[in-house]
């Protein structure tokens, strides 16, 4: 008897078992989402910048299938062409911690979204928005400053560098320096 | 006797399914005929065998030793009768086996054998569709579709099978066996068909979510109607004639359907999605899912998610206005 109720207890704490959420379908009506992000720590006055996040960030960037998904989408739609895989080419390198328009997921998606001088197109109207934050989840994963078992495993072919899941977690710094690439008109 | 008959009339319900247009039994080429000669001769030969032993084993079941018998007496004439019996049944299971492998290894020469054809394609499986390229040794005759061969009858073509993800498997069962589509790879197969007609082909290595909806369709034809088909099919699109489709046209270029797809002969020029510039001459839409009408394509770009969950097509925002015209554009594209 009780063996049983060992037995029945034990088959409850499966209920506990939760699977990532994969979200295929995304809103159709959606609007994009009122992020208010500082590009730099200083602003007038002895408070910081005022920031309001709507969350949606965190979400992207804690599912493996987004990032996955970003994965392909960042060979898809040709970032590499420019940023090469995260080393950086004729666009600013995306492993490091040096972030000219701010590291945080929401600026990344704000840069994709908007583009920004000397070289980076606008994707508005392009990529739909659901796929801008994966995109920019798989930025993040880059430089590992994604959970770790969240983060793209193994390649199937050839890849520079360890998959993003072994790279060691990497700080961003909020606002970042400019890099010499950036600084002058190219 | 009452209740096995109608379980096995249902039993051979399912035999129904094997004369349409995606069965190994209903074989119209060279290939899948091999195949399905080698599938009856292995069931009559292995089914003759199987009788065979239940009989024996029957008989033998039935037959009781007599009461008084001594277990350990032996009788020369029963030894020998014995020895004889036992010595044939191993002989002819060894001619059984040894002649059903010999037959199998003749079967594969017949089927990896390649003849010249005037006709080479690229397939390459994708999630979850196939992409067909049409070579030419004249560059400007080459042609990418998607999920539908259009081959001539009687004629050899070769397919060269590649991947751009996971592994895949192409599959015609009227047609030719199986053949994997591995990345990094190229494997090659043959495939003709005899007889004109339209020949369901499937994906038959378990390749993600919409695995199930990776369907392709072989289309054989005559050799007039092949040659008008891949002359139509080398053009580019044609302009759009009336007003709504002009603005289909221009919601298309305007959204993100062009980041992935190619209409040749207008600026869109995406190479990772089926190429449209034929859409509406195709049979299917969503690789073999559902039928092309101005309907479905309607259904499949407003939520391509209810149709294949998971898919890498993603939702685009339309104004609802503006799905008609989208949908009567594609459709027209001939």
């Amino acid at each position: 008897m009780r063996q049983l109720l060992i037995l029945s207890l034990s088959v409850l704490a499966l209920a506990a078992c939760e699977r990532e959420d994969r979200e295929y379908r995304a809103n159709p009506v959606t609007s994009e989402t009122e992020e208010k992000i500082a590009l730099s720590p200083l602003s007038a006055g002895p408070s910081g910048p005022t920031e309001q996040r709507s969350g949606l960030g965190q979400q992207y960037e804690e599912n493996a299938y987004h990032i996955a998904q970003g994965k392909r989408l960042y060979i898809w739609f040709n970032c590499n062409g420019c940023h090469a895989h995260g080393g950086g080419d004729s666009g600013p390198p995306l492993l490091d911690d040096r972030w000219i328009y701010g590291g945080q997921i929401e600026n990344i998606v704000q840069t994709i979204r908007e583009g920004r001088p000397n070289g980076m197109p606008s994707f508005r109207g392009k990529v739909p928005d659901d796929q801008i934050w994966q995109i920019a989840a798989y930025v993040r994963s880059m430089g590992r400053n994604v959970p770790k078992p969240a983060a793209p495993g193994r390649n199937d072919d050839m890849h520079p560098g360890p998959a993003e899941q072994r790279r060691p977690p990497g700080e961003v710094m909020d606002g970042g320096q400019i890099p010499p690439a950036a600084q002058m008109p190219q | 006797m009452r209740r096995i008959a109608p379980a096995l009339l249902l039993l051979c319900l399912p035999l129904g399914g094997c004369q349409h247009w995606q069965s190994v039994l209903n074989a119209r080429g060279p290939a899948a005929s091999t195949l399905a000669h080698m599938f009856w001769i292995f069931v009559s030969v292995l089914a003759t065998v199987w009788v065979l032993t239940m009989i024996a084993l029957l008989l033998a079941l039935r037959r009781r030793r007599p009461e008084d018998a001594d277990p350990l007496a032996t009788n020369p004439t029963t030894e020998r009768r014995m020895t004889i019996t036992i010595s044939v049944a191993i002989g002819l299971t060894l001619l059984t086996v040894i002649s059903l492998t010999g037959l199998s290894y003749a079967a594969q020469k017949v089927l990896f054998a390649h003849k010249d054809g005037a006709l080479t394609l690229l397939v390459t499986g994708q999630q979850w569709w196939w992409k067909i390229t049409y070579e030419d040794s004249q560059p400007n005759r080459v042609f990418t579709t998607a999920n539908e061969i259009h081959i001539p009858v009687g004629e050899p073509v070769l397919i060269k099978l590649e991947s751009s993800d996971v592994i895949h498997s192409f599959w015609v069962p009227s047609l030719t066996g199986k053949m994997d589509a591995i990345t990094g790879r190229q494997n090659q197969i043959q495939i003709q068909a005899d007889r004109p007609g339209i020949y369901r082909g499937q994906c038959a290595e378990y390749c993600g979510l919409q695995h199930a909806h990776m369907g392709l369709i072989v289309v054989a034809e005559s050799k007039e109607d092949f040659e008008r088909w891949r002359e139509q099919q080398i053009s580019s699109a044609i302009p759009p004639g009336d007003e709504e489709r002009q603005r289909g046209m221009e919601i298309f270029m305007s959204k993100p359907c062009i980041m992935c797809h190619q209409i040749r002969g207008t600026d869109a020029g995406g190479k990772i999605a089926p190429d449209l510039t034929h859409v509406g001459s195709r049979r299917y839409i969503a690789a073999g899912t559902l039928e092309t009408t101005r309907g479905n394509i309607a259904a499949w770009i407003v939520d391509p998610h209810g149709v294949k969950p998971g898919v890498n097509m993603p939702t685009i925002q339309l104004e609802p206005d503006e799905v008609q015209p989208l949908a009567s554009y594609l459709e027209g594209l001939k």
